[in-house]
C-alpha cells in the first residue's frame, strides 16, 4: 500500500511538472507577449521598455526555467494588470472558492447518497426511475442557465437571497447548490449501482439471514461498502468542481479564484492565468491521491494488505 | 426432547416471476436434535428451500405453503419483522460462500457481536466475550486476536467456522446449512462436518444439512429427503435409504457414487443421462419423467405419494418393491 | 445460489421511450441545424430597433410575424434559435471528431501495444484529466481571439480522454480474444488486425462514448460563450444569446429562457439517446 502511495506521488510530481510546462507553452501562444500586455495604443518604445521589464527579451529557454525555478518556491511573478504578488492575489481569492467547492460537494453528497439508496432500494420502481430521470435531468442542465434562473426566481422575484457578490455565507447558497447539480448526476448513480451491487451480496443475505433490522442492513452493512467508492469519487469530483468554478463564480460575481482567472484573461494578465492553471491542477492531483488514501482508509482490505 | 418435530414443511412452493417453478410443493420435516439432509442436483431448488423457510428469498421470488411451522409457530403469516425477530435468534443460517458471505467492512468481532446485541440487547463487552468463547468452541485458536481481525486476513476454513460460531450466538434451536462444505477443501470439508456433528449432539441442535454429496449425507444425517426438480421426490432414515431406495432418481443418485470395493476397475460410474429441467408454474407430472428409464404416459399424471414403513416416502408410481422384483 | 430476480419489463418499455424521445429530439434539431436557411422566417442577423424585446407568442403584445419574439437589437428570437442549433451541433460533432480521433489512436495504441507505450498513454490521460478545462479554452480563446475553428480545435484537444480510456481499456479485452491471436497466427500484420479486427470491436463502446462528448462540448461551448469568450458575435450561439439578453432577464425572463430550454433540451435528447444505444449494444461503458 505504501509503495503503491509512493507511486502515485512520483506520478503526481510529473503530472505537476508537465501542468507547468504546459501553462507556460500556454501563454506563449499569442505571439508576442509584450505587445499584448503594452496594449493596442502603445507605441514602439513602450513596447521595447516592457519588454526589458518583464524579462521577455532573454530566449524563451531561459524564460521557462526562470518561471519554473520560480514556480517551485510558490513565485508566480506580478500580476501586470493587479500590479500585486500572484501568489498573493491567489491566497486572497482561494478560500472563496474552497469554500464555494466544499459548499457545493456537501450538498450534492446530501442530495445523491439518499437519492442513490433511495432508487437502490426501490430498483425498477417509480421512485427509481424518479431518481433516474432526475440525474438525466441534472446532466442536462447548464450551470451557467441554471445560475441565472435561481438569480431571477430567488433572487429576484422571492428576495431571499442575494444575486451576486461575496460578503455573507447567503452568497454561497446559490453558486453552491449550481456547482453540486455538476456532480450530483454522478454520484447519485455511483450510490445507486454501489447499492444494488452491496444490496445483492452474500454479506447482505448473511447479515439478514442474523434478523438485523432493516436500517441496520442497509445503513450499516450495505452502504458502508457502497460509500468507498463514492466518497473517492467525491474527492475526484471536488476537484473537476473547482476547476469548473470558474463559471459560476463569473455567474454570480463571487470573487473566488475562477472569477480572478476570468478577469486575468481579459486582461492580458498572463502570470495570473498561467499560476491559477498551475494551482487548480495541483489541487487536483492533490485531490485524487487523497482519494486513494480515502479508499485505503475506508476499505480494510486494502489497508491491511 | 429428540424426536418431537421443530420444523414442519408442507407444500413449500416457490416462484420466480411467471416463469420459472423452482419448488414445487416441497415437503420435509426437522425433528428436534437431529440432522436432516436435504439432498439434490444443483438446481433442484434445495437452496431456495432453504431461503424460503427464512424467508429470505431474493427479490421477485414468492413464497407460498400449506404449511410451514417452526417450534409450533406459523411462519407463513409472520411480517417482515417479526420473521426477523426469529432469525439469527431461534433459528440460524450458514451458506455455500464463507469467502464472501461476512461483510468485509468490519471485524470478526463486531459482526458476531451484533448478533446477541440485536436479539439480547446484550452490551458490547459481554457480547465480544461470547464470541470469543465460541470461536474457541468452533475449534478456533486464539479467538482474542481473531475477533479483531478482518474477513479478508482468514481463510475459508476459519471463516466458514466463524459464519458458524457467528449462528451460534444466541443458541438456535434450529440451524440451516447451505452446503457449508462445497467450497472448501477435502480436508476442511471433514473439519466442519465433524465440527457441525460435534455441536449437535453437545448442543441438540437440530441441523438442516443441504448437500448434494452422498458421503457426507452417509456420514451425519439422522434422516434424508431427496429433492428433484423442486418437489421432495423420496425421504426416508438415512439407513433405510441407502439400504431400500425407491425412486428412479434416488437409486440413479446413489449408482453415481463410487464405494469403495463395490466398484471394479474397469466398470463405468452409473450417471444419469440429461439435466434437471427448467420447470414452469403449471407443470403436472413427474419432473424425472424425461430422464427415467421407466417412463410411461401414467407418469405425465399425478403421481401418487406412497408411504411404507411408516416414514419412508417416496413420489412415484412404481410399487414399493419394483427394484427388487425386477 | 439460485438467485433470480424479476427483470422488471415496463423499465426496458420506459427506456425504450426514452431512446425514441431522444431520437425525435436530435433528429429534430439535425433537421433545423441543416435546413435552417429554408425554414427561418427571418434573417438571424438582421436588426429592427424598433421592435425591441418583443415578447413570444404565449405573452401579450406578442408580434405574430416574431413567434418567440425579438432581442434587444430586434433580431428575430426563433431565426436567431434555429441557426444556433447550427453552431451547436457543428460544434458537438467537429470537437467530437477531433478528440475520437486522438483519444482513440491514444487508446488504441496503449491498449494494443502495452507496457511503456501504455504507462505514456495513461500519463497522458491523468494529466489530461488534472487540467482545468474550462479555464484553459477560455485562456486560450483570450490569447488568440474567439474564432470558431479555434474553439472546435481547442475543446478537441481537451476532451479525448473518455475515448482514450476506453478505447484503451476495451482494446485491452479484444486483443486477448481467440480471433486476434487467431489474425496473429495467420500473419496478417498489425495495421489490419488494427484496423479491421480490433476496432470494429470496439466501435460500440466508442459511439456511446461519442454521445456522451457531443453533449459535453454542447454545453462547454454554451458556457464558454455565455462567458464572452467561445463563438463570436454575432454568430447565435445559444450561450451568446443567453450571455447577450442577460442584462434584460430580469424584466423579460424569456430572452434568457428561450435559447436555455432549447440547450437543455438537445442536450437531454442526446444523453437519452446515448443511454438508448448503451442499452442496444450492452456496452456498460462508466
Amino acid at each position: 500500500m505504501l509503495r503503491f502511495l509512493l507511486r502515485r506521488f512520483v506520478v503526481a510530481l510529473l503530472v505537476a511538472a508537465t501542468v507547468l510546462t504546459l501553462a507556460f507553452m500556454l501563454t506563449r501562444l499569442s505571439g508576442d507577449l509584450a505587445i499584448s500586455i503594452a496594449g493596442a495604443n502603445a507605441t514602439q518604445a513602450d513596447v521595447e521598455l516592457i519588454r526589458k521589464a518583464y524579462g521577455l527579451d532573454r530566449p524563451v529557454i531561459v524564460q521557462f526555467f526562470d518561471w519554473v525555478g520560480r514556480a517551485m518556491i510558490g513565485d508566480f511573478g506580478e500580476s501586470y494588470f493587479f500590479k500585486a504578488r500572484t501568489a498573493a492575489l491567489i491566497g486572497e481569492r482561494m478560500p472563496v472558492t474552497i469554500t464555494l467547492g466544499l459548499t457545493g460537494l456537501l450538498i450534492a453528497l446530501f442530495v445523491s447518497i439518499p437519492m442513490g439508496i433511495a432508487a437502490a432500494v426501490n430498483e425498477g420502481a417509480w421512485v427509481d426511475r424518479v431518481v433516474q430521470f432526475i440525474a438525466l435531468l441534472g446532466q442536462a442542465m447548464p450551470g451557467f442557465w441554471l445560475g441565472l434562473i435561481l438569480m431571477i426566481t430567488f433572487g429576484l422575484q422571492l428576495g431571499w437571497l442575494p444575486i451576486s457578490g461575496t460578503g455573507s455565507w447567503q452568497h454561497y447558497v446559490m453558486p453552491g447548490i449550481v456547482l453540486a447539480f455538476t456532480a450530483i448526476p454522478a454520484l447519485t448513480r455511483l450510490t445507486r449501482a454501489g447499492m444494488i451491487q452491496a444490496m445483492s451480496s452474500d454479506y447482505i443475505r448473511t447479515a439478514r439471514a442474523k434478523g438485523l433490522s432493516r436500517a441496520s442492513i442497509l445503513l450499516k452493512h450495505a452502504l458502508r461498502n457502497a460509500a468507498i467508492p463514492v466518497v473517492a469519487i467525491a474527492a475526484v469530483q471536488l476537484g473537476f468542481m473547482l476547476g469548473g468554478s470558474i463559471v459560476i463564480e463569473s455567474v454570480f460575481a463571487l470573487h473566488g479564484v475562477g472569477f480572478l482567472a476570468w478577469e486575468s484573461i481579459g486582461k492580458n494578465d498572463f502570470p495570473v492565468v498561467q499560476a491559477v492553471v498551475l494551482v487548480l491542477a495541483v489541487i487536483y492531483v492533490a485531490l485524487t491521491m487523497l482519494a486513494d488514501i480515502l479508499n485505503a482508509v475506508l476499505d480494510p482490505r486494502l489497508r491491511t494488505a | 426432547m429428540t424426536g418431537e418435530t421443530l420444523l414442519e414443511v408442507e407444500g413449500l412452493r416457490v416462484e420466480f416471476g411467471a416463469s420459472v417453478a423452482a419448488v414445487r410443493g416441497a415437503s420435509l420435516s426437522v425433528a428436534r436434535g437431529q440432522t436432516h439432509c436435504l439432498v439434490g442436483e444443483s438446481g433442484c431448488g434445495k437452496s431456495v428451500s432453504a431461503l424460503a423457510i427464512m424467508n429470505l428469498l431474493a427479490r421477485g421470488g414468492r413464497r407460498g405453503a400449506d404449511k410451514l411451522s417452526f417450534a409450533g409457530i406459523d411462519l407463513r403469516g409472520m411480517s417482515d419483522r417479526e420473521m426477523a425477530r426469529l432469525r439469527g435468534d431461534r433459528m440460524a443460517m450458514i451458506f455455500q460462500e464463507p469467502m464472501t458471505s461476512l461483510n468485509p467492512a468490519y471485524t470478526v468481532g463486531s459482526q458476531m457481536a451484533e448478533v446477541l446485541r440485536r436479539h439480547r440487547g446484550t452490551s458490547r463487552r459481554d457480547a465480544l466475550d461470547r464470541a470469543a468463547e465460541l470461536l474457541g468452541r468452533v475449534g478456533i485458536t486464539a479467538p482474542g486476536m481473531r475477533l479483531g481481525q478482518f474477513p479478508h486476513q482468514l481463510s475459508g476454513g476459519l471463516r466458514q467456522r466463524v459464519m458458524i460460531a457467528m449462528a451460534l450466538m444466541c443458541d438456535p434451536e434450529l440451524l440451516i446449512a447451505d452446503e457449508p462444505t462445497t467450497a472448501l477443501d477435502v480436508t476442511v470439508q471433514a473439519q466442519i462436518l465433524r465440527l457441525l456433528a460435534g455441536l449437535q449432539r453437545d448442543l441438540g441442535l437440530a441441523i438442516l444439512l443441504i448437500t448434494h454429496d452422498l458421503g457426507v449425507v452417509a456420514r451425519v444425517a439422522h434422516r434424508v429427503s431427496v429433492m428433484y426438480a423442486g418437489e421432495v421426490v423420496e425421504s426416508a432414515a438415512t439407513a433405510d435409504l441407502f439400504a431400500r431406495p425407491t425412486h428412479p432418481y434416488t437409486r440413479g443418485l446413489l449408482e453415481c457414487v463410487p464405494v469403495p470395493g463395490k466398484v471394479k476397475r474397469d466398470q463405468p460410474l452409473g450417471s444419469i443421462p440429461g439435466v434437471v429441467p427448467k420447470v414452469s408454474p403449471g407443470f403436472t407430472g413427474c419432473g424425472f419423467r424425461d430422464r427415467c428409464a421407466h417412463a410411461n404416459e401414467i407418469c405425465a399424471g399425478d403421481i401418487p405419494r406412497h408411504r411404507t414403513d411408516g416414514d419412508h416416502e417416496y413420489l412415484c408410481r412404481l410399487p414399493r418393491d419394483w427394484a427388487h422384483a425386477a | 445460489m439460485t438467485t433470480m430476480t424479476t427483470i422488471a419489463a415496463p423499465r426496458r418499455g420506459w427506456r425504450a421511450a426514452g431512446t425514441w424521445i431522444g431520437a425525435v429530439i436530435v433528429g429534430l434539431t439535425l433537421f433545423a441545424a441543416i435546413f435552417a436557411p429554408w425554414i427561418t422566417p427571418h434573417d438571424p442577423y438582421a436588426q429592427d430597433l424598433g421592435k425591441r424585446l418583443l415578447p413570444p407568442f404565449w405573452m401579450d403584445g406578442h408580434n405574430p410575424m416574431h413567434l418567440l419574439g425579438t432581442d434587444q437589437i430586434g433580431r428575430d428570437y426563433l431565426s436567431r434559435l434555429i441557426y444556433g442549433a447550427r453552431i451547436s451541433m457543428l460544434i458537438g460533432i467537429g470537437v467530437t471528431i477531433t478528440s475520437a480521433i486522438i483519444g482513440i489512436a491514444m487508446g488504441v495504441l496503449g491498449g494494443f501495444v502495452g507496457g511503456k507505450v501504455d504507462d505514456a498513454v495513461l500519463f497522458a490521460i491523468t494529466t489530461r484529466l488534472s487540467i482545468p478545462v474550462v479555464l484553459v479554452a477560455l485562456a486560450v480563446v483570450g490569447l488568440m481571439g474567439s474564432s470558431f475553428t479555434l474553439l472546435v480545435l481547442t475543446l478537441g484537444l481537451l476532451l479525448w480522454d473518455r475515448f482514450a480510456v476506453v478505447a484503451r481499456s476495451t482494446t485491452m479485452q479484444v486483443r486477448n480474444l481467440d480471433f486476434v491471436s487467431a489474425a496473429w497466427c495467420a500473419g496478417c500484420s498489425r495495421f489490419h488486425i488494427l484496423w479491421r479486427e480490433v476496432l470494429p470491436n470496439i466501435a460500440s463502446h466508442l459511439v456511446v462514448v461519442a454521445t456522451l462528448e457531443i453533449a459535453l462540448a454542447i454545453l462547454l461551448e454554451a458556457a464558454l460563450s455565455f462567458l464572452g469568450l467561445g463563438v463570436p458575435p454575432p454568430l447565435p450561439s445559444w450561450g451568446l444569446m443567453i450571455s447577450e439578453a442577460k442584462e434584460y432577464m430580469y424584466f423579460s425572463p424569456w430572452v434568457i429562457m428561450i435559447p436555455g430550454i432549447a440547450l437543455f433540451v438537445l442536450v437531454l435528447g442526446i444523453n437519452l439517446l446515448g443511454d438508448g444505444l448503451r442499452d442496444h449494444f450492452g456496452t456498460g461503458t462508466q
